[in-house]
């Protein structure tokens, strides 16, 4: 079949590599009808996330149809025909993790849990096609893929909705959506949200469906900014404006109640001095972040207010505004989405017109042309936002 | 050498008690176990993977036994490298889980045998048993243990690393099996 690969830094190839099998008895193998280039890619092909190989299959976020299943899968949870959508994080469904509906923290799916364990303290879930500290499992920007514990995780489309309109169930749409609901959101709330790609975008439309009095977007990136204010969020350019002077003029120089960091480990930042400080740590892995978004959210949000983390990191920060969390009573939320808890609540908004997540899909591919699609994605060309592949 | 795990599985203490207490068991999680065969109701024949491709053998016996809660084993006769292992199940504070306290003690000899064993264990020897203990979770909560493209052969994902890229097996590969 053909994937597309990570091979090495700054370079992807879509190749010719075997089909996937069933290795274990709660698999499933399906053949992909949509996939999709997520942010989160950008910093495995960045080279910001350890332990990727020459080979590794790229993506997370895919569906299509089931074309066999393991002995162990009955056939009352999941058939071959069956069109599914696969949640990001692979989840055993059995473990304490998964009865606590923690489903990104499965204690049981990652057979490299050790690694995760030196990192992290704890070992994480495994994931599709995100390095080997995940697992080592290949990834959904292929023809066909493997999914373990296919009755746990994939969700069943019974409806008519297309592809586009269910596709990001498997990470940005419930990644978004988690953002805004750990800020407990009220309806006097303005949420703030750094970050207007794909999960952002979804984060403030999450925010206004939770009942956000004001959402404010804030990025660099014009076409970015137009996108969410179509969608009737309100824009910050922090290229153009100050963001802090800016947020405390929208909110009557209280700072927004709620703030949500969609942008995570590879910031960039309005002032070049800064930027460049935490680009050079990270250049010389002195620093695994470059965390200004998240640090911008914490000074800029209300006291007593939610600071709310979906943006990724990997490892270690320097400058982590501790004094302005400890004194103003800010609660920091966060976590690999568990979307396996979303997935239903979610195609239940979908169906009922309360989101729309083909808004931000502005380009359509061959999977073939995914190396095109990585270069405008990562360098922000043709206005793009959000890529959908097509095996 | 003494080495220590804990893990918690969410079984209950005389479900984790009765699959440890089947010693035929353990080579599905232990990396290092080739195969443990029962001789008699607390006599039993083990075999382990050694570096160099052999294999080493030892006869054990149990010799401590509270149905639920603890099991002590020891080799017998004169094993190449005489080891003991203790288990203690108890029950977890969420009151359905399982916390498993297992102690292996190994009397490494001198000689090329010590030096081999000490080789065989790396730098880590505790990572191996802390392993071994995710592997028995696995097979407990979720029925076997988890393959991905990157660790295919389960118990051997130590000795894999670097690992094969993340992409699927040729069929040469699956034919070859763990032993490629």
């Amino acid at each position: 079949m053909r994937a597309n690969t990570w091979a090495g830094r700054n370079k992807v190839e879509v190749r010719d590599v075997p089909d996937p099998k069933i290795l274990n008895k709660r698999d499933a193998i399906v053949r992909i009808t949509s996939t999709a280039i997520c942010g989160s890619d950008l910093h495995l092909v960045d080279g910001y996330i350890p332990t990727m190989q020459d080979g590794d299959i790229l993506g997370h976020e895919f569906m299509g149809e089931v074309i066999e299943v393991g002995s162990g899968v009955s056939a009352d949870t999941l058939r071959v025909g069956d069109r599914v959508v696969v949640p990001f994080p692979i989840a055993c469904g059995a473990c304490a993790a998964c009865a606590a509906e923690l489903y990104s923290c499965c204690e049981n799916t990652n057979p490299n849990a050790g690694i995760a364990e030196k990192m992290f303290g704890h070992p994480t879930a495994g994931i599709f096609g995100y390095s080997h500290l995940t697992g080592g499992f290949a990834g959904g920007q292929a023809q066909y893929a493997r999914v373990p514990f296919a009755d746990v995780g994939p969700l069943k489309i019974e409806s008519e909705l297309s592809d586009e309109q269910v596709l990001f169930l498997s990470d940005i749409l419930p990644t978004g959506y988690m953002g805004a609901e750990m800020c407990d959101i009220q309806p006097s709330d303005v949420v703030a949200v750094w970050g207007a790609g794909p999960v952002g975008q979804f984060a403030m439309d999450s925010a206004r469906v939770l009942g956000a009095a004001k959402v404010i977007a804030i990025d660099k990136e014009p076409y970015r900014l137009r996108m969410a204010e179509q969608a009737g969020h309100t824009p910050v350019n922090f290229d153009e404006v100050d963001v802090r002077s800016t947020l405390l003029e929208l909110t009557g120089g209280r700072g927004p109640d709620k703030c949500i960091d969609a942008v995570g480990m590879e910031a960039t930042h309005g002032s070049a001095h800064i930027a460049a400080y935490d680009r050079v740590k990270q250049a010389v892995r002195s620093e695994t972040e470059r965390p200004h978004a998240l640090r911008q959210a914490i000074m800029s949000c209300r006291s007593g207010g939610v600071v709310s983390v979906i943006g990724v990191y990997g490892g270690l920060m320097d400058k982590f505004p501790a004094g302005a969390w400890m004194n103003r009573s800010l609660t920091l939320r966060t976590g690999q989405c568990h979307v396996q808890r979303y997935m239903k609540p979610l195609l239940q908004r979908i169906e009922r017109g309360e989101i729309d997540p083909t808004r931000i899909i502005t380009h359509t591919l061959p999977l073939d042309e995914a190396e095109h699609g990585f270069d405008i994605f990562k360098n922000k060309q043709d206005n793009c936002e959000k890529i959908v592949l097509k095996p | 050498m003494e080495l220590t795990a804990t893990t918690t599985i969410r079984r209950s203490a005389s479900e984790v008690y009765a699959f440890w207490r089947d010693l035929e068991n353990l080579p599905t999680f232990m990396a290092h176990l080739e195969q443990v065969r029962s001789t008699g109701d607390r006599t039993s024949h083990w075999s382990a993977a050694a570096p160099f491709g052999k294999n080493v053998e030892w006869d054990a016996e149990i010799i401590d036994e509270t149905p639920g809660e603890k099991l002590g084993w020891r080799s017998t006769a004169n094993a190449d490298v005489p080891n003991a292992g203790t288990v203690r199940f108890v029950p977890a504070p969420d009151g359905e889980s399982t916390e498993v306290h297992v102690v292996l003690v190994y009397d490494i000899p001198g000689g090329a045998v010590g030096k081999a064993v000490a080789k065989y264990f790396g730098e880590e020897p505790h990572q191996q048993l802390d392993d071994d203990l995710r592997r028995l979770k696995q097979v407990l909560e979720t029925g076997e243990v988890v393959r991905s493209d990157g660790a295919p052969w389960g118990k051997r994902a130590l000795k894999e690393f670097p690992q094969r890229p993340a992409q699927p097996l040729s069929d040469a590969e699956l034919e070859k099996g763990a032993d490629a």
